[in-house]
């Protein structure tokens, strides 16, 4: 048994060297780059006036003072519920793209692709393109390649540094910050986060790259699940390109192609097995006996030297496409140059094969992405949308919560009447200091008592929260006093503003223990 | 030369390991080679672990690690920054007058709030820990106060107690026992006049005679009125509020064999701070004059 033992159980990564290609998505890809990375880098340094209490900084995620700010939104723990409803939104959203477009997140947004992105825009610029950068790994530890392999591994870390430094500028005052992590002045935790934010972004979008993508992310895995035949996905027309082949051989090639592309299924990697994808038939099946003429691939590997993740577009669907659609620019550009018609490979839903094999032509996009599934999750994310547009347009700028003291229940006073505790929590998201006045309602009998205060005015810091004691009493006999339980409301009103709100607790009375 | 012996699946095109079970065969798919090196890396990672921090069970206790590393230090060392922390707020409180501190100054919010601890560590045991009290334990949320509720008189009663053997400055009272001098009619008579004074209802012509033996045994201490003296802490008889129970039976009791509280005294256990601490915690809990 030991000596059928086959080859090894591990395989080495092996080394990709996407060539340099421009096109329609190529260029959707760069504004897209530019944009989210433009966000990420320049977002804590906007600036936004809220008054002399608050932070001035648009977006910040203020950890210690436990208050989330967004330009003209301020969100407080107990509105978490926020966060979940964009959470939500997020999740929706994926549903939606997914359905619609596949994987076209890990194609165009996922941090991954953009920052792998451009750490090989820096890789072509200081090595060269495709062919360059193979010579340059094949050669040996030459001078030229120590002093370029040192230069490129020092700009990524320059952009590594200021993408782990970006991050924590979004937990603290970003100038500020700034100043204290020059100066060696700011907390150990800012160090270690941009120390491991740098160590991440170098080694994911330096080296690691697609393997992220094939071995790590449980995205592409739930991703498949939520496409259909319908989705527009990444797809070579097999139909048309094939048999493939090129120059005098092409003919001869052709029918050695067809044979072999019988095996050909789905595939991750590039000597990786091939995992069928369900419900994806093989791209390559019989060809055409009629059809003598070789197809519209000229077989120039085009697609799979721009390919990032070094796949064949033309195996079909498979695991490791991240639909970066940029095989679509490459193939463009040379059917443009042999003049056959653009879109050998293209945008297609699964159900687009068999009219196009049948000879009908495919349907429109608006037909593929205007379904009722994709229709029904677009509802449901802007309803989710609107809930909380308009929770954050109705939420008051004060709040009270009363928590009735339990231990004990009552106590009785010297004259016989009946005292109940609350432990009072009043809210004032203002910018500035307010007095607020509470009230109680429920029975006439009922006498509201301040825990040392004189008044009924409480005074609240600004965008604080004040803990107040405060005692409803019952005088003997009265009806709230002898009932078992009496119910109340709590009113709190910002005296400056005229704004109220309540909450509803109960009075126990004598006979409720 | 080596015979290629590579098997491949029929249907995939994928390389088997060569293992037949009953015909089906187990397909290669390699995982990535640094995946190996990542459980390698965690292997010795781990030994590192156990070298550098507690880790081997022993008999009383774990292997302590080179870098002694200990959770009970780090809270130690935790509880010591705090304690460091608050240390000019404690010596504020510490030399602070009661009566004066005001309720926006640190020194009152640290004493509340440790006064808080203080009492759910050592008064919550018989006072409760709502501070409600209990039959025989007084009640502390309230506006009656046996022996005054004033900082002043919450702190003496805090350092001193009432009672007890251990503090010559304890505040101290004795209720004779009537049941030793009076006529079981006297008691009888003295519980309906005392019934009277606390508005319940009573036998009023019993009532009259013990205003009698009211005015002669109880005024003393109870004052002529009923309403009690906290020189003395003798409590006051005519609001709602009972130490031992306002019902016939327990006044009863009380006239006939008296009563006899006792409260440690807590200076010699208690810090200033803390005493200090615990007594703007009572002041504040709804009864503080």
């Amino acid at each position: 048994m030991s000596d059928s033992e086959p080859t090894a159980l591990y395989a080495a990564r092996e080394p990709i060297f996407p060539r340099r290609v421009s096109g329609l998505f190529r260029t959707l890809k760069w504004w897209i780059m530019g944009v989210t990375l433009g966000i990420y880098y320049i977002t804590p340094w906007i600036r936004w006036d809220r008054g002399p209490n608050l932070s001035d900084q648009a977006v910040l995620i203020d950890l210690a003072g436990r208050r989330f700010y967004f330009f003209w939104i301020e969100i407080w723990p107990h509105e978490l519920y926020f966060v979940a409803g964009l959470l939500i939104m997020a999740g929706v959203g994926l549903f939606l793209f997914t359905s619609a477009l596949g994987r076209v997140w890990c194609g165009y947004a996922c941090p991954q692709t953009v920052w792998t992105d451009l750490f090989l825009l820096v890789e072509r610029w200081i090595e060269g393109d495709r062919n360059a950068r193979m010579r340059l790994w094949k050669s040996g530890w030459t001078p030229r390649k120590i002093r370029l392999s040192l230069t490129k591994w020092a700009l990524w870390m320059l952009i590594s540094i200021a993408t782990g430094g970006a991050w924590v500028f979004y937990y603290a005052d970003a100038p500020t910050l700034l100043r204290d992590l020059i100066a060696l002045e700011a907390a150990p935790v800012a160090y270690f986060t941009i120390m491991i934010l740098t160590g991440t972004t170098f080694v994911l979008g330096g080296f690691m790259r697609e393997q992220i993508c094939i071995y790590m992310c449980p995205w592409p895995r739930i991703q498949a699940a939520m496409m259909d035949e319908e989705t527009l996905t990444v797809a070579y027309r097999e139909w048309r390109g094939e048999p493939r082949g090129k120059g005098t051989k092409r003919r001869e090639l052709a029918e050695r192609a067809a044979a072999s592309a019988q095996a050909a299924g789905p595939r991750i990697g590039g000597r990786s097995p091939r995992i069928p994808m369900p419900g994806i038939v093989p791209a390559a099946g019989k060809p055409d006996p009629a059809r003598n003429e070789p197809g519209d691939c000229i077989d120039c590997n085009a697609c799979v030297n721009v390919c990032p993740v070094g796949i064949d577009i033309r195996d079909g669907q498979q695991l490791a496409c991240i639909t970066c659609a940029l095989c679509i620019d490459a193939c463009d550009d040379v059917m443009a140059r042999i003049g056959k018609p653009r879109g050998l490979i293209d945008y297609l839903a699964f159900s687009d094969e068999e009219r196009e094999r049948a000879g009908q032509s495919s349907f429109s996009v608006w037909r593929h992405v205007l379904r009722p599934r994709t229709v029904a999750y677009t509802t449901l994310w802007s309803l989710i949308g609107l809930a909380l547009l308009y929770a954050l347009f109705v939420r008051p700028e004060i709040d009270i919560t009363v928590a009735p003291v339990r231990n004990p229940q009552f106590v009785v006073l010297s004259d016989g009447s009946i005292r109940n505790a609350y432990d009072v929590r009043l809210r004032n998201k203002h910018g500035e200091d307010r007095p607020f006045r509470i009230q109680v309602a429920g029975d006439a009998a009922l006498r509201l008592d301040i825990e040392g205060v004189d008044a009924t005015q409480v005074p609240v810091p600004a965008d604080d929260t004040a803990h107040q004691r405060v005692y409803v009493i019952a005088s003997a006999n009265t009806d709230p006093a002898l009932a078992d339980s009496t119910g109340i409301r709590f009113w709190v009103e910002d005296i400056v503003s005229g704004e109220r709100a309540y909450q509803d607790s109960v009075f126990n009375g004598r006979t409720g223990q | 030369m080596m015979e290629d012996r590579t098997e491949h699946d029929p249907v995939t095109g994928t390389e088997t390991t060569g293992h037949n079970w009953d015909g089906i065969q187990e397909l290669n798919t390699p995982l990535p080679r640094w995946w190996l090196w990542t459980f390698y890396l965690t292997i010795i990672w781990g030994i590192g672990y156990c070298i550098a921090y507690p880790a081997w069970p022993l008999i009383d206790r774990a292997t302590p690690g080179l870098l002694g590393y200990s959770t009970r230090a780090e809270v130690e060392a935790q509880i010591e920054a705090v304690d460091a922390r608050n240390a000019d707020v404690a010596a504020r409180l510490a030399s602070a007058d009661l009566a004066t501190l005001g309720r926006n100054d640190p020194a009152y919010h640290y004493g509340v709030a440790g006064g808080a601890a203080v009492f759910r560590a050592h008064c919550s045991q018989c006072h409760g820990a709502g501070a409600a009290g209990a039959l025989g334990y007084p009640n502390l949320l309230d506006d009656d106060w046996l022996w005054g509720g004033t900082l002043d008189a919450i702190a003496a009663t805090v350092r001193h107690g009432i009672r007890n053997d251990t503090d010559d400055d304890a505040r101290w009272s004795e209720m004779p026992a009537y049941g030793e001098f009076l006529e079981a009619e006297q008691i009888a008579a003295a519980t309906e006049f005392v019934l009277q004074l606390s508005g319940q209802p009573h036998d009023s012509q019993l009532a009259t005679s013990g205003a009698t033996v009211f005015a002669e045994e109880c005024a003393s201490c109870h004052m002529e009125a009923g309403t009690g003296d906290r020189e003395t802490g003798a409590p006051d008889l005519t609001d709602a509020i009972w130490l031992y129970g306002g019902d016939r039976e327990a006044i009863t009791e009380s006239i006939t064999n008296s009563r006899f509280g006792v409260m440690p005294a807590w200076g010699p256990r208690l810090d200033e701070v803390e005493i200090k601490a615990v007594t703007l915690y009572v002041h504040q809990l709804g009864g503080g004059e």
